[in-house]
């Protein structure tokens, strides 16, 4: 139960790490730090207004969506006090609970019948299809080098201790960063902030969503980021010391360093990032194979 | 062959530049269809030539077109008319279906007057103004290009646009990510501004109604209306209004515009690309330039500045040092900003390569200003057709690109900005008057009755051409404006085609195109 909360809290608390780097590198003082919270609090106080072309899946997506990011959540431990849910083979229920949300806000987008969103919807299919055998591979990573398929006992069991699985780690860490950035749409993948709706992945696909059901779509958006923020934290930090406020703190340094991606970096044109995002999968294979070497005790030359 | 058609124009048409006066009504050519046509042909032939306007006068069942050639070669301004007898009854060939720079023009004509032209290829409403011949034809039923196929699919935005822009239809024909076709739409914020200047002779709401003709280019549009009504004035009066510091006044005031919108546009095609950096450098520079300019004159868009015959803000000594001060400042961090943009690899990444008009297609579709010497045209009013101190204290040299992307209109932009920080620093610093010479506006002076006129003006957008004929009281009877937007949307269109729709933003931004300079 612990770890749940101390994912909500990492959740509310990573768009305010990097709004707040942003304001800080250009120069300005920038928000209070739980702005972005306050602003969902008026999202949940407000009612929804539907489109008149919009059908029934439009109206459950957020629903789905927001429960199936809570269960993924649950599953993943933030330190050594365990997850809420955890047996053997979550992390393949966790993948594919983010996918059944993904999949939902994409019905849901096409249900309106804008082009714009169908758009958006095309774009959100083809990049969660190039991302998830980066997330598989990392994942078959963290299992072979643990020898379990709960994300609980991977970190739990994991050699602490050793030089060589901290360097093979730290890959690792960089890896499901990137997959975080894909996922929340964040640049150089896809820019948050723009108002331009040709340009927009995730933006896009909810723009006829306000109010109460904005307010699920954009939690559960901050919910697969912190749990991803806290897969990679862990990985890194259950190799030497494995505790919650470590993982806390390097969730922190994944929030600063997007913010700073964000502040020095243009967003990349859309075809290039298909390259961007095929890539995060070479850079896991690399981890898999450098672990799989150290684990048999390869060595090479 | 283009030497023999080019005299043979220039000895039937009338010739002028932009620093010359008014000249008589009854001086311009008066061609049928048949000679104008193969006049303009030969004109549109040459390279150097574009038409700067074209319009028509009613004169009894018909019509009267007055077109005005710019010949960038020669740094002259060509003119004549043509005259159809009744409307109704004849079809004309067009120039359009020849030379697709006249697209506009040819469009206006017969939207208002119905003009009926045989071979035009693109005859659609332009912008639906109030007195158009055909009432039926408004914008909810406006003939859309279609394409059919399995494969592709149309996405609409407009004309009510998220944001804080302007109203107009952008219809994209697209197969996937791929823009196929783009077919723009305006109009939509046609307020018969020409009509409305004629409609009063109270020149100080002429020169308001000039200064909103498209407001992002205020200086640019009332230099060119002050200009013109001083032209209608005696030679005297306009010598000794050269004399004065009003020249250096408004070309300060000019470049001062072109530098504000140039780091605005520098900023907003950051902003469109999530570069957070160039954005907020360029933002805060944009305000030390527009805030200059509300010290100067009380308004940060330069609006009651420019006045005919001269000027309630005088350039005084504190306000010189100011703007210089300010200047160094812009220039010195654009500078860091400059580089940035041009060396950071995700910023080219975007720009490069992106939303490509060569310069064939630039000339063809008589692209002007930023647009096309970023496609590698020399096009400038203030080389080929100086005026005031353009071509006399500063002789200028346009800065050109090759690649006609957007990189190439946002270098544009910024070897402009630093141009202008020059030609103001050579203005400002050459003379300082003791005392400031007040010189209040007037605008009382009558005008010489059965004259035209024109004015050009290189805006930061491009060239804008005013030009005008007064009656027989030494009124203004036809008033005719002429913004870069009216030229360049086409290009836009052409530039996105077979780039993914998601990179037509950045595009649309670089042309930073006007949508009421082109509706009026």
């Amino acid at each position: 139960m612990l770890s749940f909360v101390v994912l909500i809290f990492i959740a509310l608390l990573l768009p305010g790490v990097v709004n707040r780097t942003r304001a800080v590198l250009s120069g300005r003082k920038g928000v209070t730090l739980w702005q972005h919270v306050l602003t969902l609090g008026v999202s949940f106080r407000k009612g929804a207004v539907y489109s008149p072309v919009a059908g029934p899946v439009f109206r459950m997506a957020p629903v789905v969506g927001l429960g199936a990011s809570l269960t993924a959540v649950a599953m993943v431990p933030a330190g050594p006090s365990g997850a809420l849910i955890s047996f053997g083979g979550d992390v393949v229920l966790f993948c594919y609970l983010l996918a059944l949300g993904r999949m939902m806000l994409i019905l849901g987008a096409l249900d309106t019948g804008s082009s714009f969103e169908g758009m958006g919807a095309s774009r959100e299919a083809l990049y969660g299809a190039l991302v998830e055998p980066a997330l598989f591979i990392v994942l078959g990573t963290l299992a072979l080098v643990s020898g379990h398929t709960s994300f609980e006992r991977i970190f739990a069991r994991m050699e602490a201790g050793s030089t060589e699985m901290i360097i093979a780690m730290i890959p690792l860490m960089y890896a499901v960063t990137k997959i975080l950035i894909v996922e929340a749409g964040r640049i150089p993948v896809d820019d948050p902030r723009t108002h331009l709706e040709l340009t927009m992945i995730h933006e896009v696909m909810v723009l006829d969503y306000c109010g109460f059901d904005l307010g699920l779509v954009t939690l559960s958006s901050w919910l697969k980021t912190a749990a991803f923020a806290v897969i990679a934290s862990s990985a890194l930090a259950a190799t030497f010391a494995y505790c919650i406020p470590l993982v806390v703190l390097l969730c922190i340094l994944i929030g600063l360093g997007v913010g700073t991606i964000e502040s020095f970096m243009a967003r990349g044109r859309l075809f290039d990032n298909t390259t961007y995002i095929v890539t995060i999968s070479a850079i896991a294979f690399v981890v898999f194979i450098v672990a799989f070497l150290i684990l048999r005790n390869i060595h090479i030359g | 062959m283009n030497d023999v058609t080019t005299t043979k124009s220039v000895s039937g048409w009338l010739s002028s530049d932009n620093r010359e006066g008014s000249v008589p009504c009854s001086d311009i050519p008066l061609l049928s269809y048949a000679e104008w046509f193969a006049d303009m042909r030969d004109w549109l032939r040459n390279e150097s030539c574009r038409c700067a306007s074209c319009f028509g006068v009613p004169q009894g069942d018909g019509l009267r077109i007055y077109s005005l050639m710019a010949d960038d070669a020669a740094g002259r301004v060509f003119i004549a008319s043509c005259r159809i007898a009744s409307l109704p009854d004849t079809v004309l060939p067009s120039l359009t279906a020849l030379y697709p720079a006249m697209h506009a023009f040819e469009r206006d004509l017969a939207e208002r007057f119905g003009v009926r032209y045989g071979d035009h290829p693109w005859l659609k409403p332009l912008r639906f103004p109030a007195d158009r011949l055909d009432g039926r034809s408004t914008a909810s039923n406006y003939p859309f290009y279609e394409v059919r196929g399995e494969s592709l699919h149309e996405v609409n935005v407009g004309p009510i646009h998220a944001g804080i822009i302007e109203p107009g239809v952008f219809r994209f024909i697209c197969n996937g990510e791929e823009i196929r076709h783009l077919e723009i739409v305006l109009g939509f914020q046609h307020r018969d501004v020409e009509r409305l200047v004629c409609s009063t002779s109270n020149v100080l709401r002429q020169t308001v109604l000039a200064e909103s003709m498209a407001g992002d280019s205020t200086v640019a549009h009332a230099t060119a209306y002050a200009r013109l009504v001083e032209k209608f004035a005696s030679d005297a009066s306009r010598e000794e209004l050269a004399s004065t510091s009003l020249p250096v006044e408004r070309a300060v005031a000019l470049e001062m515009e072109r530098i504000a919108v140039h780091l605005a546009d520098t900023g907003a095609i950051c902003t469109d690309i999530g570069y957070q950096l160039g954005q907020v450098a360029c933002e805060a520079l944009r305000t030390v330039v527009i805030n200059s300019m509300q010290l100067w004159c009380g308004n940060r868009f330069s609006k009651g500045l420019i006045r005919p015959f001269g000027s309630h803000y005088p350039l005084s000594g504190a306000l010189r040092e100011m703007i210089l001060k300010n200047l160094s400042d812009v220039e010195r961090r654009y500078g860091e900003v400059a580089r940035c943009l041009s060396n950071e690899p995700s910023v080219l990444g975007r720009l490069e390569d992106c939303g490509v008009v060569p310069a064939a297609r630039a000339s063809r579709i008589g692209a002007v200003g930023l647009a096309a010497r970023a496609s590698g045209l020399v096009r400038d009013v203030r080389s080929s057709h100086g005026w005031d101190l353009y071509g006399r204290s500063v002789v200028h040299e346009p800065v050109v690109e090759q690649t006609g992307d957007v990189m190439a209109r946002l270098k544009v932009r910024i070897g402009e900005v630093f141009q202008s920080i020059g030609y103001v620093r050579t203005w400002l610093e050459a003379s300082v008057p003791e005392a400031p010479q007040k010189r209040p506006p007037r605008y009382d002076v009558p005008l010489s009755p059965d004259r035209f006129a024109f004015s050009l003006v290189e805006g930061w957008r491009g060239e804008v051409c005013h030009a005008a004929l007064t009656d027989a009281e030494g009124r203004l009877a036809v008033y005719r404006a002429v913004d870069p937007s009216l030229h360049n949307w086409l290009a836009l269109a052409l530039a996105v085609r077979r780039i993914g729709i998601s990179d037509f933003p950045i595009n649309n931004k670089s042309f930073s195109l006007s949508y009421c300079g082109h509706d009026m």
